[in-house]
């Protein structure tokens, strides 16, 4: 048993610094780790929120199991911890924060931005919002099943206000067939509305072609119908698009990062694409699983979660059912009459940080994490389902 | 062959079937190896083309390739014979359609088959004689048809087009065909023999020259004279429409004869009548347009006489005796001409009159002179009226001696007939019996025999849209008592209809249909949809309960009441004639909901305004005060002002009304919104109403309001400005108008580019990229919606809301914003689980109460389209009365029931009393369509007599069906049934119980439809013909339109193989084309009408 040293740098209130030693495989929990350092600064009670710095010296939070432990295996071996006071001023994580902290802190960026979690490299004065915002809002999905050309986007909007923010509009599309070139109706994005959820997922593109949604094939389909497609998902909107973009395609696993690599590829792959463009009809019944990407659950789970029934106390019991039905009216008194989605009260909040490119790179590096984090509020989710069935108050399907 | 579950559908379109087969894995291959399997290895749908299908049939595998009909469906009774469980239910067929045709342009009459035709501007051809018989046919262009004329007996019809073409049509037997070593007869339909069309004359640009003007068929029907606007009559051979060379008779050749003075060098101008002398067979008069009129003879070539007249000329008919013969002219006057022997000029009419002088009056567009055993002549004639005062109105005048009667109609005259009830080898007289006149917008006969020459209530062909269709309503199985007491309110007179050719063969209905239509102006027309002809019943009117500016009591339905009305001091002696009033006098009064209930004879009837009357019927005539309830919907609701129109005006006096329907109760929504949604339960008392606002429930039998529920969202806005209003609606109105120009003019490209050949698409894709794309939001539906609060629809069930041992009235409430309101009702008399009768006086004082029991809110938030609750058996609730009355099985109230919500996007079906998701099918997901309308409907099974299913049917945006099991959800059947461009027809569909269904094709038609392959209703008639040689020509491959096919094959259904062996050398043969209902031993067990054989003797 190897032990490591770490240092705890406090920034409470006017900075108190801590150094202490734990051992690598011996952290526990996140929760444990939030009550060690209330301990550790004698601040029992005090709510504050973690961050820490990672390699390349972002400073990214730390608020579950999950990025704590990778928090954990990211130090080498010295694991830098900011703790802030909760009711300060949200603490902006973003690239490079951790350096603009050194040099003034507080002085810069500390608006919040609203729920953006736009990560861009190249303009390191975006900025990530507090912690307790984050949340997945969009992935790449069934890379594997897909042509490269492609790219199955899902967007979350669960648990958001944010508007979609994209419209769509008829089109020309090419295609390349053994007797040639030819031109055939398509769909494709005209527009992205600034702020929106398309946008901020910089998946989506303006004039990407939408080839499915959700599974199904929208050739021969008119754009009202395309449109009633995607409104009747809208909650859980799966589209595959080729991007007009071919530079920005998610590589297959393994396939390196290198910016001229990329570009040979799409530049290789138009031309050839189309023919055996369509995707396999197998995504159909079965869109996620397949995927080695984030996922939560099963889209049909998720669907049912949506209708939400509201039973009235008032309806006068008959006399004969009178006890049996004492205890549910007892119970719906302290359950709001009307209650948000179930996903949204059930799953802890936040779950986890999306980020594209690098750091969803590095992210997938921890596919066990990853698929721990996903399993577990899908299982609350279920039981605390099951458990209100029974109660026969609030039923949420 | 055991893997076969059941045949679940059957398309017929355009000539080829489609068979569905629902089976379990895919054995049925290996008997039909040309079958594409698909996914179904699990068990599933499979649809096959006819020319895929290799069907066994009695131990002999046929294959059926090519042109296929209704053979393979038989054959697949055979085949499905040996197969246990088969069930066949489903097929569509377009069937027939009710109303008037839309925009007619051309009337022919056949006395002798006493068959009428009209032809349309789209070139459709509509044959109607009995009330049942009824052809079709539809012209390969849809050009107008400017002229028709019938060869009288022979079962022929020549049409003139607008394009110049010349086209015969004959009531044909199909080709015999050899089925399973069965000989069959065709079918009998409205075929196109033959085209003709006049070539422009060579060296002459512009073949207005040989434009025809005029067609006459000579009474030998062997040659057809064609008058042109060059001047010139061209005369073609009979029936095989060819032009006789040398025999044509130009303008020169009459030149030469006239008279210097009278020639001066001018043209004669087109010929504008050409009519046959009645006595002498072989002698054409020729009227043309500058005045001159010749009767030539046709023998010799020559002109036997010429009346040069100076008038412009617009029509000539003759005397019946030949002595003379009348002119109609431009100027309104109309002149009496001699035919005397000898001078073979004449200068001068014999007399002459404008009739509606001396001011300049209009054309009298055509003249009849019609002789009278009874007295004078009777004369009959379109237009003529002074320019200046009555210049705009559509009249035609009938006089005789001092009788002078203008019939003043609604819209433009397009032609007119009169009948005669005497054979017409009784030379002596004319006689006419009626007079048939064919307006833009409906058909008026008024009967010349009985004085007063009133109108003649019309058994088809009623002008459904004599006031706006605003909503429609089916009642199948109406009760014999219900429906004798309606017919004796609607008093329709039986008059002697004069079109009574052809013989309707159709059996007598099982049961007596009812089909409602609300209108514009408030009333509420009953029809007898029970059969081919559908014929008005009776006709409610709503208006008396209010108070109007205009009273709208007169009744243009009783013509008995006209004559006293129309004796007014004025020139001309106007009588408004017909029913056709667009013009509504206030569309508050217009009706948006019907609920019938026909056990108990109570009718509710929803308007515009937020009015709804609840009906009793009565056959005695009434005068009471109707009392009148108000009901709030906004609830106290902040911050909402009503910018709409203002409630209507209940009559304060007590007001007479007619036997039938009386109004009982009067119950008013604030703010006077439309109502949206109204429902009915004569056994509890109470009506349930809904409007964008809110919802409320009234106990008609205390008079009393149950409940009242606002649905708004606090953010709606636009659910508080009034249908009249306003700007923003107007603009949005727009919008959305000019994108439904901009979709279709994009969707009829895609259409051009789903052909393979690419050039031609590439070319329109290019095109197509120039025009600025439209664009659509994606977004999921908010709460805050515009009319989010708009509620859709309302039921009412006796089920298990509260838990799952008591059952009790429910009602059930869906919004536009996806949310379902269920109350529980305590209704005094209902009993906990079972009806009481309702004799306790005690109880009688107790009020109905309702309680809240769930919300439900459907997380796509898409409109609730229905709300239908299941029993136990996952059948759908019977309606009130059948129940306890035994006329239907008692629903299952041991088992646990269910609810089916229907939105536009998804049909989902929760258990009960825990309201949790059992079911459910995303359509908009799958589809990209949206549902419009959906209906329980039971469909029967063709193979075994008493088994039927509850179908769900939807309706989409797209115009298609999608059939649904019922509660599995599992979908059956899609069929194309309406155009998806056709919103008015999506909007208007309405489905009978039984499987059938109407939409409107045009403001004035219903085309009904079946979806169930053993209730279909449509035309079975047989037609003496008298028809010198066979067949003209081999029928062209023409024209098999899918309207055409569809409604000729209503003209026989199957042949029958009862042949006759005959030969024909006669040059006249009987061709009788008749049908019976003939069931082979083998298929005895098939009583679907589908299956009638007609067979054709040849005597």
């Amino acid at each position: 048993e190897q032990e490591y040293h770490r240092d705890t740098l406090l920034l409470i209130f006017e900075a108190e610094y801590r150094r202490f030693a734990l051992k690598r495989n011996g952290p526990g929990g996140f929760q444990e780790f939030y009550h060690l350092l209330q301990t550790i600064h004698r601040i029992p009670g005090v709510d504050v929120l973690l961050g820490y710095a990672d390699i390349h010296g972002d400073l990214l939070p730390i608020n579950n199991d999950d990025n704590f432990h990778k928090a954990v295996s990211s130090a080498n071996p010295l694991l830098r911890i900011i703790i802030t006071k909760r009711e300060d001023e949200p603490v902006v994580f973003a690239t490079n924060s951790l350096q603009r902290r050194k040099k003034g802190l507080g002085l810069t960026g500390l608006r919040t931005t609203g729920s953006s979690s736009t990560h861009q490299k190249n303009r390191p004065g975006l900025l990530i919002g507090s912690p307790q915002d984050f949340r997945q809002i969009s992935s790449i999905i069934d890379v594997d099943i897909l042509p490269e050309t492609h790219r199955r986007v899902r967007l979350h909007k669960h648990g958001t206000h944010k508007p979609l923010g994209f419209y769509i509009r008829d089109g020309v599309s090419v295609r390349v067939t053994p007797q040639g070139v030819e031109k055939v109706p398509g769909v494709f994005i005209s527009r992205l509305v600034r702020g929106g959820l398309a946008e901020s997922t910089g998946l989506l593109g303006v004039n990407d072609e939408i080839l499915e949604v959700n599974g199904i094939d929208v050739a021969g389909k008119s754009l009202d119908q395309v449109t009633d497609m995607m409104v009747a998902n809208s909650h859980n909107l799966i589209v595959t698009v080729k991007p007009a973009n071919q530079r920005n395609n998610v590589m297959h696993r393994g396939s390196k990062m290198s910016a001229g690599n990329t570009s040979m590829r799409s530049a290789g792959s138009t031309g050839s694409a189309p023919s055996h463009d369509s995707p396999s009809p197998a995504s159909q019944s079965n869109p996620i699983t397949a995927s080695n990407s984030v996922a939560e659950g099963d889209s049909e789970d998720e669907d049912e979660d949506g209708d939400l029934i509201i039973e009235n106390d008032s309806l006068p019991p008959y006399v004969s059912h009178h006890v049996t039905n004492g205890n549910n009216s007892n119970h719906n008194k302290d359950s709001p009459s009307r209650r948000p989605d179930s996903s949204t009260m059930v799953r802890p909040l936040p779950q986890s940080v999306s980020m594209p490119n690098s750091v969803g790179a590095s992210l997938s590096n921890s596919p066990l994490a990853m698929s721990n984090h996903n399993g577990s509020p899908t299982h609350t989710a279920s039981s605390s389902q099951e458990s209100m069935r029974e109660d026969g108050n609030i039923i949420t399907l | 062959m055991k893997c076969i579950k059941h045949i679940i559908g059957l398309i017929y379109d355009k000539g080829l079937y489609s068979i569905f087969i629902y089976f379990e894995v895919g054995l049925w291959t290996s008997a039909c190896p040309a079958v594409q399997r698909g996914d179904t290895t699990t068990g599933g749908v499979c649809r096959w083309s006819h020319t895929d299908i290799t069907v066994c049939s009695g131990g002999k595998e046929d294959a059926f390739k090519g042109k296929v009909d209704r053979e393979i469906y038989l054959n697949l009774f055979f085949y499905i014979a040996n197969v246990p469980f088969s069930l066949v239910y489903f097929c569509l067929f377009q069937t027939v359609e009710h109303g008037f045709p839309h925009q007619p342009s051309a009337l022919a009459f056949d006395p002798k088959l006493q068959l009428m035709a009209i032809g349309t501007k789209s070139g459709a051809i509509k044959i109607y004689g009995a009330p049942g018989v009824e052809f079709t046919g539809l012209h390969k262009d849809t050009t107008a048809v400017t002229q028709m004329h019938f060869l009288p007996g022979q079962g022929r019809l020549l049409s003139l087009l607008d394009d110049n073409t010349i086209h015969l049509w004959e009531l044909v037997a199909g080709p015999p065909r050899e089925v399973g070593g069965v000989k069959r007869e065709g079918m009998v339909c409205l075929q196109e023999v033959c085209s003709y069309s006049l070539p422009g004359r060579p060296g002459i640009e512009s073949c207005s020259a040989t434009r025809v003007t005029v067609l006459l068929l000579l009474r030998s029907c062997e040659l057809l004279c064609v008058g042109t606007e060059g001047g010139g009559v061209y005369f073609l051979d009979l029936p095989r429409l060819s032009l006789k060379d040398g025999q044509t008779l130009l303008q020169d050749q009459v030149t030469q004869s006239l008279p210097e003075d009278y020639r001066c060098g001018k043209s004669l101008g087109p010929v504008e009548s050409l009519q046959e002398h009645p006595q002498q067979p072989g002698k054409i008069l020729i009227g043309y347009s500058r005045g001159l009129v010749v009767l030539w003879d046709l023998s010799t070539r020559h002109a036997n006489h010429l009346f040069l007249g100076k008038q412009q000329l617009e029509s000539l008919v003759w005397e019946r005796s030949g002595n003379s013969f009348v002119s109609s002219h431009s100027d309104g006057g109309y002149s009496v001409w001699a035919v005397a022997s000898g001078n073979p000029y004449t200068h001068q009419p014999v007399s002459s009159s404008i009739p509606y002088g001396p001011f300049p009056c209009k054309a009298i567009n055509k003249i009849l002179w019609r002789t009278a055993q009874s007295g004078s002549p009777v004369l009959l004639y379109s237009g003529g009226m002074p320019r200046a005062s009555y210049g705009d109105r559509h009249c035609l005048t009938i006089q005789q001696d001092k009788e002078h009667v203008t019939l003043d109609f609604t819209s433009r005259v397009i032609d007119f007939f009169t009948t005669s009830v005497l054979s017409l080898l009784l030379v002596e007289f004319d006689d006419p019996s009626a007079l048939v006149v064919l307006l833009e917008e409906e058909l008026v006969v008024i009967d010349l025999q009985t004085p007063g020459w009133p109108s003649l209530p019309t058994p088809y062909l009623a002008p459904l849209h004599s006031s706006a269709i605003t909503c429609s309503c089916h009642v199948s199985n109406v009760p014999p008592k219900l429906w004798e007491r309606l017919v004796n309110a609607g008093k329709a007179q039986q008059g002697h209809w004069p079109i009574c050719g052809g013989k309707n063969m159709a059996p007598l209905p099982k049961q007596q249909e009812l089909l409602l239509t609300g209108h514009e102006d408030g009333t509420v027309r009953f029809w007898d949809a029970s059969g081919v002809a559908l014929t008005p019943i009776y006709k409610l009117s709503t208006a008396s309960v209010f108070h109007t500016d205009c009273d709208p009591s007169d009744d243009p339905q009783d013509p008995s009441n006209d004559p006293d009305a129309q004796q007014e001091e004025e020139w001309p002696p106007f009588r408004k004639v017909g029913c056709f009033d667009p013009y509504s006098d206030d569309p508050r009064l217009g009706i948006q909901k019907i609920s019938l209930c026909k056990y108990s004879n109570k009718l509710v009837v929803a308007g515009t305004a937020g009015q709804v009357i609840v009906l009793g019927l009565s056959d005695e005539r009434s005068d009471h005060l109707v009392d009148v309830s108000v009901v709030d919907l906004l609830q106290d609701r902040e911050g909402f002002t009503w910018k709409g129109h203002d409630r209507l005006e209940p009559r304060l006096k007590p007001a007479p009304f007619p036997p039938g329907f009386q109004p009982l109760v009067l119950v008013q929504c604030l703010p006077p919104a439309s109502v949206t949604a109204v429902t009915l339960h004569a056994e509890w008392n109470l009506i349930a109403f809904g409007t964008s606002h809110g919802f409320g429930l009234f106990d008609y039998h205390r008079r009393n309001a149950v409940l009242a529920r606002c649905t708004l969202h606090p953010n709606d806005s636009l659910a508080m400005e009034g249908p009249l209003s306003r700007v923003k609606s107007l603009k949005k109105s727009l919008r959305q108008s000019f994108r439904r120009i901009r979709k279709s003019r994009v969707s009829g490209k895609k259409r051009a580019i789903s052909t393979p050949t690419s050039k031609e698409a590439n070319a329109a894709l290019a095109e197509q990229e120039e025009v600025a794309p439209v664009q659509r939001r994606i977004e999921p539906r908010s709460a805050d919606d515009s009319l989010s609060g708009v509620v859709r629809c309302l039921c009412f069930a006796d089920t298990f809301l509260r838990d799952g041992t008591h059952h009790g009235p429910t009602l059930w409430a869906g919004t536009n914003s996806g949310s379902v309101y269920a109350y529980a009702l305590e209704v005094p008399g209902v009993g906990l689980g079972r009806v009481c009768e309702r004799s306790g006086a005690g109880e009688g004082s107790a009020c109905a109460e309702a309680v809240l029991g769930k919300e439900i809110q459907l997380m796509h938030r898409a409109p609730v389209v229905s709300i239908c609750v299941l029993d136990g058996r996952g059948k759908p609730l019977p309606d009130p009365y059948e129940a306890s009355r035994d006329l239907a099985t008692a629903p299952d109230m041991t088992n646990a029931h269910s609810v089916l919500i229907a939105s536009e996007e998804q049909l989902k079906v929760f258990s009960l009393p825990k309201v949790s998701a059992k079911t459910k099918f995303k359509l908009t997901a799958h589809e990209g369509c949206r549902v419009r309308k959906v209906a329980m409907v039971v469909f029967s099974s063709t193979a075994q007599e008493d088994y039927s299913e509850h179908t769900l049917v939807c309706l989409t945006n797209l115009g298609d069906m999608h059939l649904f099991s019922i509660p599995g959800l599992r979908p059956q059947v899609r069929y194309d049934c309406i155009r998806k461009e056709d919103i008015s027809g999506i909007a208007s569909c309405v489905f009978t119980k039984n499987g059938q269904g109407f939409y409107l094709i045009s403001p004035s038609e219903y085309e009904r439809f079946s979806l169930s392959a053993k209730v279909l209703t449509e035309p079975l008639c047989s037609i003496h013909l008298d028809r010198p040689d066979g067949p003209a020509a081999q029928p062209q491959a023409n024209g098999t339109h899918k309207n055409q096919t569809s409604q000729a094959e209503g003209g026989s259904g199957y042949t029958h193989a009862h042949t006759h062996t005959h030969t024909h050398t006669h040059a006249h043969v009987c061709f009788v084309i008749f049908l019976i209902f003939f069931l082979p031993p083998r298929l005895s067990f098939l009583s679907s009408p589908l299956l009638f054989f007609s067979s054709c003797y040849f005597s």
